[in-house]
């Protein structure tokens, strides 16, 4: 654990309580959730109807609870100054050898998550070898673990199928209902809001990885080498390994983003997954990580997630139903956030405040 | 000679040619037919060349004019362009709507290139002006082009996939009757020469490199770096209509999500390949065209021994990623040490640098 002292010295809050400048972090994560609420509310009130359903708040989580898991693994790695773009093809690998694994060769439901787990954590491991101790370019060699995981996707299988197996469709079919908040339906029937497992292992996941960033000395590392290497490694930091672990985790998160769409989906298919990296990308800048390194949090990323899905519901809402609308608000949203950040980010180095 | 080769060791192009030789060697050893290039008569009647060389050097013409912006932009900014091939598609159909709408003369081609090329670089520097006035992240500013290129291409094809056809545009997409080398590969000769000689015999080139090694010092010297970001990336626009406009005529329709897809991500991996640091700086323009053509050489030689199409991702990901770690310094570093310990009974020294 770190002390006091260290901690300050990462976050770079001085210690004084009062009248100091926010972190970088700080101020992101705010203006993010901010952001992400006023949205909300602009939709509940302009759209109504299936905004003012908590059912379809949910939905959100139900939706994406794969994409929440893979973002917080991008988020840790982007702390750290480096960037994990193979996360997508990781989740399409782990879909279709599971669902092989389940299907033609009958395996059960444990060994299908342990095999979900050790896909994740190998190439999580292979990839923060070669980036943190043969100092590859991280963009590279995870770039060539993507075309990897694409390809090898389809050398297990290359039809797509759906999972028969009864243990896992119990499982799957599995929902938590949460009691006290729910909707009346058109015959007056009061329904619960369910949700499905993986997001409360989505949820548990977030949690944990915000503790590990604040409070262990792993996390704390993290900031430290993503904001500046050299410092770090002057501070008696090892540089490597924290880096080496940033990719583990991002590998072994992808693993359980992985499983946790299949328990979406419940479906093996070599396109599972396009684009996923880059939608986690956008949430993590979304929500305030700087892919410069340093300056992020997982609880931001959460929401980032939330407003890029929030958004496409308002452009949908709105009528704009053309599917491609959905990606130039996306990309519209992006450029926001992006220009803002960087105008926050250059007013404050003016006015001498680190990050 | 051995001086030479010394030199060569040394030189940044060293890895690249090795690769190209290894690629080559195995394609010796595997079939010897592989590298046959026989005179065929194509349907249209003309003598042309062809064979596997032929189609690897004409294969990888985008992909090489492509290379040579992004090494570019790598050197200027730090970073790199994703959006090609989403700004490639929008430049495309652009060049498509154009020809759509009058009768296909050479005039109307050069008409729509000149149109294509506009937008492409007006496109490119948007990404180019968030680079160099807000100082984002060159991948960043270019993710927001590359979630909306594509959909803004369909929106300007309107959501179909038009084709245009017309024996002008086969000359440029295949082969000008009488000339037997396929037209792709005189365009990328001609364009690469035209920058050969820009970087030759202007500061351009090395403006560039000063403002990716340091660009405070570069200021300093009198070099505006924001120009010299927004110059590459309005380099970058005029490739990428070039490659845009090459894959129209080739395969003669446009479909905004199939035209140049993952192209980007290639044309990074030649720049890497070509031993340039993808942190900016110094660069070497042929080693990243050759880092082109060992990539489309990888591809043809999968393909030749029957991998099928979307496996062949996997076997080229592993060739790349072993490429690299030979190139790797730490790797080199410990290279050296052993070959001095095995034959000259050094000690060996392991050094920790960070």
């Amino acid at each position: 654990m770190a002390s006091k002292k260290d901690r300050n010295l990462f976050a770079g809050t001085p210690g004084k309580k009062q009248k100091e400048p926010i972190s970088s972090t700080t101020l992101l994560l705010t203006i993010t959730i901010f952001a992400f609420i006023a949205m909300y509310l602009a939709a509940m009130i302009i759209w109504g109807g299936g905004f003012t359903n908590p059912q379809q708040f949910f939905d959100i989580f139900n939706n994406n609870a794969y994409l929440i898991v893979i973002s917080c693994g991008l988020t840790v790695v982007m702390i750290a100054a480096g960037i994990d773009i193979s996360v997508g093809g990781m989740i399409a690998l782990v879909t279709m050898t599971c669902v092989v694994f389940l299907e033609a060769h009958g395996g059960s439901v444990f060994g299908s998550i342990f095999l979900a787990l050790a896909i994740g954590l190998g190439m999580g491991v292979i990839q923060g070898f070669l980036i943190s101790y043969l100092q590859i370019q991280p963009f590279i060699v995870t770039l060539g673990g993507m075309f990897f995981a694409k390809g090898m996707t389809t050398i297990v299988s290359n039809t797509p199928r759906t999972i028969t197996t009864e243990a896992f469709l119990a499982f799957k079919n599995f929902r938590i209902v949460i009691p006290g908040i729910g909707s009346y339906g058109k015959s007056g029937n009061y329904i619960p809001v369910r949700v499905e497992p993986g997001v409360l292992i989505a949820i548990v996941i977030v949690i944990a990885i915000w503790v590990v960033c604040r409070w262990t000395r792993f996390g704390r590392n993290l900031y430290a080498v993503g904001g500046n290497s050299q410092s770090a490694l002057m501070l008696g930091i090892n540089v490597k390994r924290t880096k080496f672990y940033s990719y583990v985790l991002s590998g072994l998160l992808a693993g359980i983003g992985g499983y946790i769409y299949l328990l979406h989906t419940g479906a093996g298919n070599a396109s599972n997954a396009t684009a996923a990296e880059i939608q986690a990308i956008a949430s993590s800048i979304i929500g305030g990580t700087l892919l410069t390194g340093g300056v992020g949090s997982v609880i931001g990323t959460l929401f980032g997630v939330l407003s890029l899905k929030t958004i496409s519901n308002i452009v949908i809402a709105s009528g704009l139903r053309e599917p491609y609308w959905q990606s130039i608000t996306t990309g519209l949203m992006l450029c926001f956030f992006i220009l803002l950040q960087s105008v926050i980010l250059t007013l404050r180095k003016r006015k001498g405040v680190s990050s | 000679m051995i001086k030479a080769l010394k030199k060569l060791s040394n030189s940044q192009l060293a890895i690249p040619l090795f690769a190209l030789f290894l690629v080559i060697v195995f394609n010796l050893v595997r079939d010897l037919s592989f590298f046959s290039i026989s005179i065929t008569t194509n349907n249209y009647g003309n003598t042309v060349l062809s064979g596997n060389i032929i189609s690897i050097l004409n294969g990888a013409s985008e992909l090489a004019v492509l290379a040579i912006a992004m090494t570019l932009v790598t050197s200027a900014t730090k970073g790199q362009d994703i959006s090609v091939g989403a700004v490639a598609a929008i430049a495309g159909s652009v060049f498509v709507s154009v020809l759509r709408g009058n009768d296909i003369t050479l005039s109307v081609i050069l008409l729509a290139f000149v149109t294509a090329c506009i937008v492409a670089v007006l496109f490119a520097l948007f990404t180019g002006m968030m680079v160099a006035f807000f100082n984002i992240q060159p991948m960043i500013a270019s993710l927001i082009l590359f979630t909306a290129g594509r959909p803004i291409a369909y929106w300007i094809n309107g959501g179909a996939t038009p084709t245009v056809e017309s024996p002008l545009l086969g000359y440029i997409g295949s082969f000008i009757p009488g000339i037997p080398i396929p037209t792709p590969i005189l365009i990328v000769i001609v364009f690469g020469l035209l920058v050969t000689l820009a970087l030759r015999f202007t500061n351009l080139g090395l403006y560039i490199q000063s403002v990716g090694i340091n660009e405070r010092a570069a200021r300093l010297n009198g070099i505006n770096p924001m120009l010299m970001k927004l110059i590459s990336f309005m380099i970058l626009g005029v490739c990428v209509a070039i490659a845009g406009s090459i894959n129209v005529c080739r395969i003669g329709l446009i479909n905004h999500e199939t035209i140049l897809i993952d192209i980007e991500m290639d044309a990074i991996l030649a720049v890497a390949i070509g031993g340039n640091a993808l942190s900016g700086g110094k660069f070497k323009l042929s080693g990243s065209v050759i880092g082109a053509y060992i990539i489309q050489a990888l591809t043809i030689t999968l393909y030749a021994m029957k991998v099928s199409s979307t496996a062949v991702k996997a076997y080229k990901a592993i060739v790349i990623i072993a490429i690299v770690v030979i190139g790797s310094p730490v790797v080199q570093k410990y290279a050296l040490q052993l070959r001095d310990k095995l034959f000259y009974n050094k000690p060996m020294k392991i050094t920790e640098n960070n």
